[in-house]
């Protein structure tokens, strides 16, 4: 099958190669260019695990073809660590919440959580619970993702206010 | 701060061991992405397979004709049953003493069903060439009904006709497979005989599935240089995987070697040896390339491992005022078409005789028949250990029918009943040891806790407003007291596949004071890199943060039997605390070489061994650990390490108490879970944290299950629940916020008295959402109504029950 050049930023670096028009971004970003965060879980869009931002928005990549964007921002849950390696301030509060056990739909999770902290800096428990509907986990009951995702927005308009 | 001024309060603080809630050293990794799941092992060459499966749910394979798939750019080879037969590999040995078909050879028994094996270059070209493997089918008719397959004249497994003897006994019927029976039958009729009141009821837990996030997957890699293949793999029990590709390849032991890197959830779901394995090494070998293969979901709930599926027939007798005098089930288990249960050998069935649950019943008889049908294999403990759930949903279903016919509150029909204190160790009538229990404080403090009494006059005041008009909701308050049995357990009663169910644990001190520790456990998502550092930090008194955790590679770990069942805490944590006392009697001893006294002149002191009566005279376990390896100890080897093999007296008895308040809608069948009480007692709590998270997500496995989640099929063996489309996951949305709660009854037997607690949430959740359900509409005259109950099927009751006008 005829390849087509593709060319994106991920996690702020330009990256480019050939893709099948079939291909898919989730195996794009994990076999071509071995960005693994981003899980596969189901292939049809239901569980999150896959779950990437793309132009500032929440996208499941594993129903999206890397064609489609062409040109876009991508941000994975590893472009969500502080420069210094350190974890970033979702990561730190999904360990310290445990907010997380097998590990497996977490970067779906967080980067998730990074947008719907970009659209409501201060969601309510609801706005956290119906925000984070699009993404399954099947080990934490939710309860402490829901404490982590609150925690990281008091954290962060903190940071915010200490700034100004 | 130094070690002479600090309180012994404040050194053990600073180990982070046992009763910590210590943060998790798996999360540095997971929560950036940098977790090592089988789908991102990556080996150079590695080709892909993909399966091609049967659409029909029994039929013939006249032909496999792989001529279209072989001409695809980039294929590389298509196995069929054909080509494995020469090998022996065509079919595989069950973990319930059945064979199974590894591709379809003649026939398929359920839609789904593995028929050939495409490798390809990647995972496109193998799916496009699985596409156009060309298969011959010839429909039969199909069995989707237990109770009819055992009248049925259609034969599903013809390989076995005529065999009138199992593995687990006589069969009474071609597509009969087992009967299993315990306790007393003729003594229980006989008390149901003379009974004040007897109930009876049909108490059907439907079939389900495990469904973890991550799907089923290896990596095979067949190093034709050396001789030695590398088996990457989704494994809960990676060394007994090791064991059973040794013995169905022929590859030597030596030459085989299992790694399970992360694990993406288990569940019970990655128990099991299945189809894609076997291929997957075999196309390894045959192309001398590593092969991966990794199912996608809908082949996941299709085709691996479902759970449950149990016909549970029940009658239990009592005397008027409410105590119960015997306890009778008849079980009819429907495995599929073939019998891939996941259970000790010696236990066809499971830990279904745990059916008794948490009640002194002195009387009781189960039996179970095992049935094949046109449906998936499989049978795993999914989220429990071996059918507990099964038996706690009967027991807890069974208890709520009997207070119906006595016209009594269902929890004072439990505390009249529940084994007391002073019973344990309790034997049961099914053959069970309990070993500790307090049921009734832990009963009375969760009553107490969700005012139990305020509740039911709430919920009267409700039925009250409903028949008045006033409202259209209902108030249900589900009750559960679930006892588990837990810890496989006693290798002189438990093994799977002749390897006995014993655990293991390898410590090494290295010489600056830090550690590592090996496992023959494989978490996954449990935290065992975090706990079980504590057990050993608690132990020898060095921090769990020196001490390095590894598991899943049976090159270096000791062998074990692997993480199910809620096995992991109650065996390998045990030997994991016998490996360390191993380190800490020679501690002992080198402490008191370097203190110049006699070995029982010293004692231990949290983190170190002091000269009794004297203990400003002391050496801690750093220094001890680096004088075993810099000083010439007469009598005594260099080094410091132990390995222990731990085969436990006894099996553990974890219980709790759940309440669940749910309002429900009777005119569209919407329920919403107002609140959730879940006291549990796991024995020694070794972290709290961790602790609470499985409990929050095990009760929350167990609203699915009980609210919507099922594996159904069609009359023609169609899957009609293949997707998370249709496969009920509970989101944030739908999930209640639980609240925790425990006692501590410690097991006698275990090293440090833990019983563990991953799966309790799940054998009490489900008894708990169902019967707030049934309590909703009992007082309209609902006894039994089976799970799951999604919307529909909740307006159905209320239909059902003359409640829309």
């Amino acid at each position: 099958m005829s390849k087509m050049h593709v060319k994106l930023n991920v996690n702020g670096k330009e990256v480019e190669g050939l893709a099948e028009p079939r291909t898919l971004l989730i195996h794009f970003l994990r076999e071509d260019l071995k960005i693994t965060g981003p899980h596969i879980g189901c292939e049809t869009s239901h569980c999150g695990a896959c779950t990437v931002d793309i132009d500032g928005k929440s996208v499941k990549s594993c129903t999206t073809f890397v064609a489609q964007v062409n040109g876009a921002d991508i941000t994975t849950v590893e472009g969500l660590t502080n420069d210094d390696g350190s974890l970033g301030v979702l990561q730190e509060m999904f360990r310290e919440h445990h907010g997380l056990q097998c590990g497996f739909c977490t970067p779906g999770m967080i980067t998730r959580a990074h947008r719907l902290l970009q659209e409501n800096p201060n969601p309510t428990e609801e706005e956290i619970r119906f925000g984070m509907a699009g993404n399954l986990c099947r080990c934490t009951g939710y309860q402490n993702i829901v404490k982590a995702i609150s925690a990281s927005a008091d954290m962060l308009n903190g940071q915010k206010e200490a700034a100004e | 701060m130094n070690d002479q001024t600090m309180t012994p309060e404040e050194r053990a603080a600073n180990l982070k061991g046992m009763g910590c809630a210590r943060k998790r050293v798996e999360d540095v990794r997971f929560t950036q992405g940098k977790g090592n799941y089988v789908d991102d092992i990556k080996l150079d060459g590695m080709l892909f397979g993909a399966f091609a499966r049967s659409p029909y749910a029994h039929a013939r394979v006249v032909s496999v004709n792989k001529d279209a798939a072989l001409a695809v750019p980039g294929v590389v080879a298509v196995l069929t049953a054909e080509d494995l037969a020469p090998l022996g590999l065509h079919w595989m040995p069950t973990l319930a003493g059945d064979k199974q078909m590894v591709l379809a050879d003649g026939k398929v028994l359920f839609q789904g069903q593995e028929v050939a094996y495409v490798v390809a270059e990647n995972r496109y070209i193998a799916a496009d060439a699985a596409e156009l493997v060309e298969v011959d089918y010839e429909e039969l008719p199909v069995l989707t009904d237990p109770f009819e397959a055992l009248k049925s004249d259609v034969v599903l497994r013809e390989d076995l006709a005529g065999q009138t003897e199992g593995a687990h006994g006589p069969r009474k019927h071609h597509n009969h497979i087992f009967t299993w029976e315990q306790g007393d039958k003729d003594a229980t009729e006989a008390v149901l005989g003379e009974a004040d009141v007897v109930a009876e009821e049909m108490i059907y837990y439907h079939r389900t599935h495990p469904c973890p996030l991550e799907t089923c997957g290896c990596v095979a890699s067949m190093d034709k240089v050396t001789g030695k293949l590398t088996l990457y793999g989704t494994f809960q029990a990676p060394h007994a995987i090791r064991t059973v590709v040794s013995l169905i390849s022929g590859l030597a032991e030596h030459n085989i070697r299992v790694i399970s890197p992360d694990i993406g959830g288990g569940f019970g779901n990655k128990v099991g040896a299945y189809a894609g394995y076997v291929c997957s090494v075999v196309a390894s070998i045959v192309t001398g390339q590593p092969v991966k293969w990794v199912e996608n979901r809908m082949e996941n709930l299709m085709s691996t491992a479902f759970a449950r599926d149990y016909w549970m027939q029940g009658k239990i007798a009592a005397t008027k005022d409410g105590k119960i005098t015997g306890l009778w089930c008849h079980t009819t288990a429907d495995h599929g078409g073939f019998d891939a249960c996941a259970d000790p050998t010696k236990f066809p069935a499971g830990f279904m005789n745990i059916c008794t649950g948490s009640y002194d019943i002195p009387t009781a008889y189960l039996a179970v028949d095992g049935v094949y049908t046109n449906k998936a294999p499989g049978g795993v403990a999914y989220r429990c250990s071996f059918r507990v759930t099964e038996a706690a949903y009967f027991i807890e279903r069974m208890i709520e029918v009997l207070a119906i016919k006595l016209n009594m509150d269902a929890a004072e029909l439990r505390r009249i009943n529940f084994i007391r204190k002073d019973q344990f160790p309790y034997q049961s009538a099914l053959g069970w040891e309990y070993d500790s229990g307090d049921y009734h404080t832990a009963w009375d403090k969760a009553l107490k806790a969700v005012d139990y009494e305020g509740l039911r006059a709430e919920q009267a005041q409700r039925i009250e407003d409903f028949k008045a008009g006033k409202t259209r909701k209902l108030l249900g308050i589900g009750l559960t007291h679930f006892t588990e049995i837990v810890g496989a357990g006693p290798v002189k009663n438990c093994d799977i596949l002749g390897l006995g169910m014993f655990d293991s644990c390898e410590i090494r001190i290295h010489p600056t004071g830090s550690a590592i520790a090996r496992l023959g456990t494989i978490s996954q998502g449990q935290g065992h890199a975090t706990t079980f550092a504590q057990i050993i930090a608690s132990e020898i008194g060095l921090p769990a943060d020196d001490i390095t955790l590894e598991e899943g590679d049976t090159d270096t770990a000791p062998y074990g039997l692997g993480t199910y069942g809620s096995r992991s805490t109650p065996v390998a944590g045990a030997a994991t605390a016998m490996a360390a006392r191993k380190i800490r009697a020679k501690a002992q001893m080198i402490a008191a070489y370097l203190l110049e006294v006699h070995d029982n002149d010293v004692e231990w002191d949290v983190d170190r061994f002091a000269v009794k009566g004297a203990p400003e005279r002391f050496k801690t376990m750093k220094e001890i650990a680096f004088a075993a390896y810099n000083q010439a100890i007469p009598g005594l080897e260099p080094g410091l390490e132990a390995v222990s093999y731990y085969d436990p007296p006894n099996m553990t008895y974890p219980f709790g108490a759940y309440i669940c308040v749910m309002e429900i809608d009777v005119d569209t069948g919407e329920w919403d879970v107002r609140q959730f009480y879940a006291l549990d007692d796991c024995g020694t709590r070794i972290n709290p944290m961790i602790i609470e998270g499985q409990v929050h997500g095990g009760v929350t496995e167990a609203l699915a299950i009980a609210m919507g989640q099922e594996i159904a099929y069609d009359e023609m063996g169609n899957v009609k629940t293949g997707t998370l489309m249709d496969f009920f996951i509970p989101t944030a949305w739908e999930t209640p916020n639980y609240t925790t709660d425990h006692t501590v009854t410690p097991s006698p037997h275990h090293p440090i008295g833990a019983k563990g607690v991953g799966e309790s949430p799940n054998v009490g959740g489900v008894p708990a959402f169902s019967n707030a359900v049934h309590d909703a509409f009992r007082p309209f005259g609902l006894v039994q109504s089976h799970m799951p109950h999604d919307h529909w099927r909740i307006w159905k009751i209320a239909n059902g029950l003359g409640m829309h006008g």
